[in-house]
Formats: C-alpha cells, structure tokens, sequence
C-alpha cells in the first residue's frame, strides 16, 4: 500500500502522474500531456500526445498549426490514462474548451481546476462543482482587495465612455484569447450593434468562437479601417498593442483595459490606462473562497498566483491546504 | 464629497497634463465654495489633520480584517488608503445616506480626537463607496500621490478663472484654506487679496540641466552650485521669514536669522552649515551631511545652534527697499545686491561669488574640480535673465559634475507605491567589507527607486520574486547575485547603514546581469569618496 496521493506529483514545471506518466499543462514537452485550456502559458506545442477538450484542441491547432496526437475528450467524459487513471474534463468557466480535470486512482479524486471563474460567461460553459479529495486551485487573483464587480458595470462604464467621446476610439486592450469574445459578446448583449474593430492578433480566434457557435456580430479589421471609421468605435487589441505603435492610427484614443488588475489604481497608472475594467476571467477572491467551501475537499493544493493570503484563508477556516510553487503561469495581462 | 471623488479618481487614470488641469479647472468652475477651496488645499497637500494618522487608518482596519491578509494585500497595493478602501466591509444594511459635501466631512476631519477618530471614521466610511472611502482617507491622511503637484493644482485654478499663475502663487502662501480671498478675487472679480506688509513667498526661479553643448561666457556667467538648500530670505514691515524651495515656512528651524535682516527685502540663496568640506577653508562651507543636522527640526537647541551655524550664500535680489527688481537684467539685480552686502551681517549671509573663466573649456576643466571641493557642480546664467518663475528655457541652467559610480550587490527588495506599486522596486544593495572569497560580508550602503526603465523594473521584480530567500514583512531577501552600477552624488558618514556611510541621490545606473557578485566594489573604496 503506498501513500495516500502519491502518484500525484508537483513538480516546478508541471503536475505528474506517475502511474500513467502523464504531465497537467507542462510548461516543457512531454510524451503524453493532459491541457486544461488554451492560454499559451498552459499549452505548449510539442507533446507526443495532447488530450484536451475539442475546444481546447482547436485553439491549440490554430496557434501551433500542428494537431499531431490529439485526443479530444468532452465535457463529462472520462478517459483511461493506463495505471490505473482515469481523467474526465469538467466545465471550469474560464474561456473556451477550459476545463477542470478530475483524476481518480485507488480511490482517490484529484481536481485541478486550471484556470477558472464562478461569474457567468456566455462564450463558455459555466463551472461544475464537484466533490474530491484534493483540489488544486489557481489563485491569479488570491488576495481580498481583487472583487471583480458584475460585469454589467464595467460594459456600461465602457459604452458610457464611448459616448462621451464621439470623435475617440475607445480602445480595449484585452487577451485576443477569451477576454476579447466575451467584452464582445457582452457588448452585444447590452444592445450595441455597430461594428467592433478588431487588431489583426484577434480575428482568428474571433473566427473560431463563432466556429463554436458563440455569434460576436459585426466584426472588422483595423486595417481595413479609414481613419474617420473609427471615430467613436470600440477597438479591441492585445494589451501589448495599447501603447505600442500600432494604437497610434487610432483618432484620439481612450485607452481603456479588461482586466482584473484594473482593480487597483497603480497597475492601470503602470500601463497609462485612462478607463480600467475590471474584467476578468479568473475567480476574484470571493469565487476562490466560496469554491473552496462549496467543493470542501480534504485538502486544497495552491497552484500559481497569490498563493500565501489564499493559505491563510484556509488556515483561519481550518482547512488543510499547501502552495505548489510552480513556475511559468505568468497572468500579468488577464 | 461625491464629486471631489470622482476629481481624484479622473486625475488618478489619467496621463495627459492638459486633461488633468482641465478636470480641475471643471470642478473648480462647478464647485460650491467653500467645498472647492477645500479641495485645492487637498490637492496642494496644505491640510492636516492631526488626529488621523495613517496608523490610525490600518488599526481601524486591524480590527476588521485578518492582519496577514492586510499586511499581504497593502503590500500588494502599495498605497494604504487605497487598500483600506477596497478592504473595508461594505454594511449590509440599507443604502447609506453619502456626507453632504466635503466641506461637511473636513469639519467633521479637524473635530476629531485621537479617542473619538476610530468611531467617527468608521461611521463615515459606512457612508461612502470604495471610491469616497480613498478620496475621505486621501483627504484626512494627506500625501495624496495622485500625479498632481500643488503647481499643477495652482495652474488649474488659474486656467479655470483665466488668471496668471504666478499671481496666485504670489498670493497662496500668505493664505488658508479654504482661501475665501482667492477664490473672491479670481472667480468673483473681488479684490486682490491685500498682503501689504505682510512677507509672502515668491516662486523661484529654476534652472535646466545642461545635457550637452556649451553656451558664450560673453551671454552667462558663472557660480558655484552649492550643497544646501535653496532658500528665500523675506523681511516685510519688521517680520523676517525664511521659505524653502516649495514655499514651506521654514523659519521655525532657522531662528537665527528673524532678526537679522536690517531692511525689507526678499533674496534668494543657498542655506549652508559653517565649515570647510565645500570648496575649502575659502569656501567655507560644510557638507550637505552637516546641514541635515538642521533640517526639519521644530525645536532647536542652543547646543545645535552653537555646533551647526548656519548662513546664507546669496544669489540673487528680487524686492530691496521697496523696489522689485525681478524684471531687470541679471547683471543689474546682481550689482544691486553686491551693493546691499556691507549692510548685512557677515556672520549670517555672504555673497555667492562668480567663476571666471576666459572660455567654455577652461569651465569645464574648473568644473571637474567640483567633486575635490564637494560642490555639486556649476550654475550658468543669462545675464541678460530677468527673474521668472519656473525653469525657462535657455535662461539658466544647472551644469552639475558627473556622478560617481559604484558596483553594487542587490541585498533587499520592498514594494514600491504609487506608479510602482505591486512590483519591487525599491532596492536596498550592499559593498563588500573585503574579499569576498576569505570571509568578506555584504554591508548595506545605500537604498534606490530609480534609474531603470519600466522594461527592466518588470525583470528586476521577477528576479525579486526568483530568488528570495527570506522575507521579514514587506522586505524580501535576494540572493546576494545581481550587481547594480549605481550612481551617487556623493557619500557621507551616517548611522542610519550598518556600513556607516550614505550615499545622496543613488539611482540604478546600469544593471549588470553580466557582473558576478563579487566582483562588486568594497565599502573601503567608497569611503574614501567621503569629503564631509
């Protein structure tokens, strides 16, 4: 009999699972790699076999441009991973194709949640709670001062902005993978029908979501934009662009950013944003504890992000908990 | 209150000089008096409320919150109020009534008590939204840093009542909030606020550095950049006051002086400590070191009086005997000063005296003697220069000596504020006490904030985070591996560092990835830069 958990391994690049010899989102090649999400900081191209959701998968391809080994598994279903493992992938409500893997051996479950967040989404299914043993949980946004308000307000913040400044572009830096499809679908679901001006970073993965049945309206290129188009238009770019030189075709731009940091004032100052949205994909501190207390596992192991206020929570609510210090899950842009 | 938030929150998120003095400008035409006067004595940092301490904002947090949790997240966040307004617990009853205007929540402010402060703040903040909570914090603990320097909030009080600058600043420092004068002359048409007789400061006049390129000695003269502080001497009717560069009243720390201005005037000069480490027994001047002796001290004894003698080196004339010489040439205002000199005391004031040089070269070779005599460098000016506020292009420049260098060891990391917040960005670093390689230590000899592009500061604070390896508080332990070059303006015995020397204006000046640790310098070497 071997100790409880211990096929289960966290190692700096990634989690292993020693009976099947498969890794969780290594941040290396490996011949046989279980992926949570498309996000590049979890999937890296080169592994002998990729088992992901069909969501997760086709991001994948579409970034790598190589769809050698993949094995799709949907929502809900579970795979033998030899050794006695079994994976199946659960909805984590992050972006889309994301997913929780739950792994179950001699008995015992194991969820790693990957990314996630509790707040509703309508590009991606929404997260399932479900009970286990160990939970290994993110933590981006692992300290009480990050609660992200309900959308909703950060959309009316934006359109307000945007009316406000007829001869603007209000320009939104926000992940091309995700954040984008959902500012835009939630634009879209608060009445604003005009066309929406993508950076060329964005359009594939637009492209892709509507693939996937997510309807986003009118879209158009910034390049194929003349320069009166977009006054008074919503400009959507990879926060990389926002102070680069491409913004500056923009006719007077506002420069606004979805993302959770936004929550506090030196991170916008940091990157000159004039209109901070606080968008984000990731569970905020509320999402994190409650997910915690709504699955109440046995043990709750910590990830990547804020982890020691996270562990401190636990501790004062008297669960169990440990930091995985795991490296390259770098979100400074969600 | 609502609106005054909403004014510190646009100027928070917002870069552009002009958008911000035309957000303070709108609030200033739209606010209700006395609410807006109160509102440039914040932005100006002119309020104080003694019975709120920042202290007092993290204990009445500390019975709220878990004090790991704070202490994690205001690390983070880098700014107390604002954690303190995202940290404190929204009330669950009914929508709260918001304070009627900020004019309502200073007087409740300066009513406070040290006892009464927790239960009254705790109530006002029940009141108010995350937003109002930091503009109410801000507002009662001072030290706003929002990106707005009381010259900026003075430049938009004058654009909002199309009035000159330099008039209000004139007038600001004879004034209190919520400055009822000035708001009646400059938005109403009422009368110039009177300040006769009373001794009001004037802005200075400040210089450009000198980057490159040279300028005629036939159009600029020369002098000596003195190690002190800039002060204006002013004595109007029989009261004398010493102001420093920003205009504080500094004449509480200086006693010395009240008496001993024999007539009305206002000079501008470098305060100085006796003593012979600048330019020598003729220079006659002790180093910066020794004149921080002197600064911000309320009370001064005889003993500090008698070991410290201060006086002052003058530059420049702007009002004598009831005359104002600011707009003539530079050559006037200084043959007028060098006249008034035999009528002040030479125990408390000499003249700052002119380099002569036949040529920009010979300048320049006179300069690189700077740092022998621990002068900061040179002053170039116009002679031809009236005396105008601000720095003006091409009139006056400051024509410093190169600064020194030194390799460091980064030892400890903390947190910055402000622009910086939530990334470690203030760095303490050490020199070696010998060989590293037969038992030599790292001792810490100076601690910087600047210097490096945002660029860099992102690799600096994932290095940070890589590589610590111990933590007390707020401060992480480095590995001792990454060498900084630091530049300084110069070096001083001091017990604040356990290697007994600190340096003045240290900056990151290169960040040596390449450079092993202990290839870094000794502390032996930078103490024998020390000219106090």
């Amino acid at each position: 009999m071997t100790a409880p958990f211990s096929w289960i391994r966290p190692e700096p690049w990634g989690i292993h699972i020693a009976p099947a010899d498969v890794w969780i989102d290594p941040a290396r090649a490996v011949p046989k790699a279980l992926v949570t999400h498309g996000h590049a900081d979890h999937a890296r191209g080169g592994h002998g076999e990729t088992i992901a959701t069909p969501a997760t998968l086709a991001i994948m391809k579409l970034r790598y441009a190589t769809s050698d080994g993949a094995v799709p598994v949907e929502y809900g279903e579970s795979i033998g991973l030899g050794g006695g493992v079994t994976a199946t992938f659960l909805p984590a409500g992050h972006v889309l194709g994301s997913a929780q893997i739950l792994l179950e051996h001699a008995g015992e479950r194991v969820i790693i949640t990957g990314d996630y967040k509790r707040a509703p989404d309508p590009t991606c299914a929404p997260f399932a709670v479900t009970p286990c043993d160990i939970f290994i949980t993110e933590a981006t946004f692992g300290l009480p001062v990050f609660t992200h308000p309900p959308i909703e307000e950060e959309i009316g913040k934006l359109l307000a902005a945007r009316a406000a400044n007829p001869d603007s572009a209000i320009l939104v830096g926000a992940y091309a993978l995700g954040k984008a499809q959902r500012v835009i679908a939630e634009l879209r679901a608060a009445g604003h029908s005009d066309a929406i001006w993508l950076h060329g970073a964005m359009e594939k993965l637009c492209r892709l979501y509507e693939e996937h049945g997510i309807a986003l309206g009118d879209l158009k290129l910034v390049s194929d934009a003349g320069k009166d188009d977009l006054r008074g238009a919503i400009v959507i770019a990879p926060p990389a662009a926002l102070n680069d030189r491409w913004s500056r075709r923009l006719p007077n731009p506002v420069t606004a950013m979805a993302s959770g940091w936004m929550r506090v004032r030196g991170r916008a100052r940091q990157r000159g944003v004039e209109l901070p949205l606080v968008i984000s994909d990731h569970a905020d501190w509320n999402e994190l504890t409650r997910t915690i207390a709504d699955v109440n596992p046995q043990e709750t192991w910590i990830t990547h992000g804020r982890e020691e206020a996270l562990l401190r929570w636990c501790d004062l609510s008297q669960r169990r908990a440990r930091a995985l210090a795991l490296v390259g899950y770098e979100d400074e842009d969600d | 209150m609502e609106e005054f938030a909403a004014l510190l929150d646009a100027l928070v998120y917002t870069t552009s000089r002009n958008r911000k003095l035309a957000l303070i400008a709108d609030y200033l035409r739209a606010a209700p008096d006395p609410d807006r006067g109160w509102a440039m004595a914040a932005l100006t940092e002119s309020l104080d409320f003694p019975a709120v301490k920042s202290s007092t904002i993290k204990a009445l947090m500390m019975e709220r919150v878990d004090p790991l949790l704070w202490q994690l997240s205001r690390d983070f966040v880098g700014d107390t109020a604002e954690t303190a307004s995202l940290l404190w617990p929204e009330p669950q009853d009914a929508a709260p009534q918001p304070p009627a205007s900020l004019s309502d929540v200073v007087a409740q402010l300066s009513a406070l008590t040290r006892a009464s402060a927790p239960t009254q703040l705790a109530q006002l903040f029940d009141r108010l939204d995350a937003k109002g909570r930091f503009a109410v914090i801000k507002l009662a603990t001072g030290g706003m840093r929002i990106g707005v320097s009381a010259r900026l909030a003075k430049t938009g009080f004058a654009q909002a009542f199309g009035v000159n600058v330099e008039e209000v600043e004139e007038y600001w420092h004879a004034l209190t909030p919520p400055y009822a004068d000035l708001f009646a002359w400059a938005a109403q048409g009422g009368p110039a606020p009177d300040l006769a007789g009373k001794p009001r400061f004037r802005p200075f006049m400040l210089a450009h550095p000198l980057e490159e390129g040279s300028v005629d000695l036939a159009d600029y003269a020369a002098e000596w950049k003195w190690d002190g502080i800039r002060v204006q001497m002013v004595r109007a009717g029989d009261e004398t006051r010493i102001y420093s560069r920003s205009g504080d009243d500094i004449s509480a720390t200086f006693p010395e002086f009240l008496t001993r201005l024999p007539f009305e005037a206002v000079l501008d000069g470098e305060l100085l400590v006796r003593g012979s480490a600048q330019g020598g027994e003729t220079g006659g001047a002790a180093s910066f070191n020794a004149l921080q002796q002197r600064l911000g001290r309320k009370n001064v004894s005889a003993k500090l009086l008698r070991d410290y003698p201060a006086f002052v080196r003058l530059y420049d004339v702007l009002l004598a005997d009831g005359r104002d010489w600011r707009a003539h040439p530079w050559k006037l205002r200084r043959a007028t000063l060098e006249a008034l000199m035999p009528r002040l005391p030479a125990s408390h004031f000499d003249l700052s005296a002119l380099v002569e040089a036949p040529d920009f070269a010979s300048l320049a070779a006179i300069r690189e003697t700077a740092r022998d005599e621990a002068i900061e460098g040179l002053m170039l000016k116009h002679r031809e220069s009236p005396y105008v506020a601000g720095r003006k292009a091409a009139l006056w420049y400051k024509w410093k000596r190169d600064p020194l260098l030194v390799d460091c060891v980064l030892m400890y990391a903390q947190r910055g504020s402000g622009k910086r917040s939530s990334f470690y960005s203030d760095y303490t670093f050490g020199c070696w006490t010998g060989d590293p390689e037969a038992g030599g230590e790292l001792l810490p000899v100076g601690k910087a904030y600047s210097g490096f592009t945002d660029a860099e500061l992102k690799e600096l604070d994932r290095h940070v985070r890589q590589h610590t390896i111990a933590r007390f508080g707020p401060v992480r332990e480095v590995e001792r591996r990454l060498v900084f070059e630091v530049a300084f303006d110069s070096v001083h015995t001091s017990k604040r560092h356990k290697s007994g020397l600190a340096m003045r204006f240290p900056r990151i000046h290169r960040i040596r990835w390449d450079k092993p640790a202990h290839e870094a310098d000794r502390i032996a070497s930078l103490r024998a830069l020390i000219k106090d």
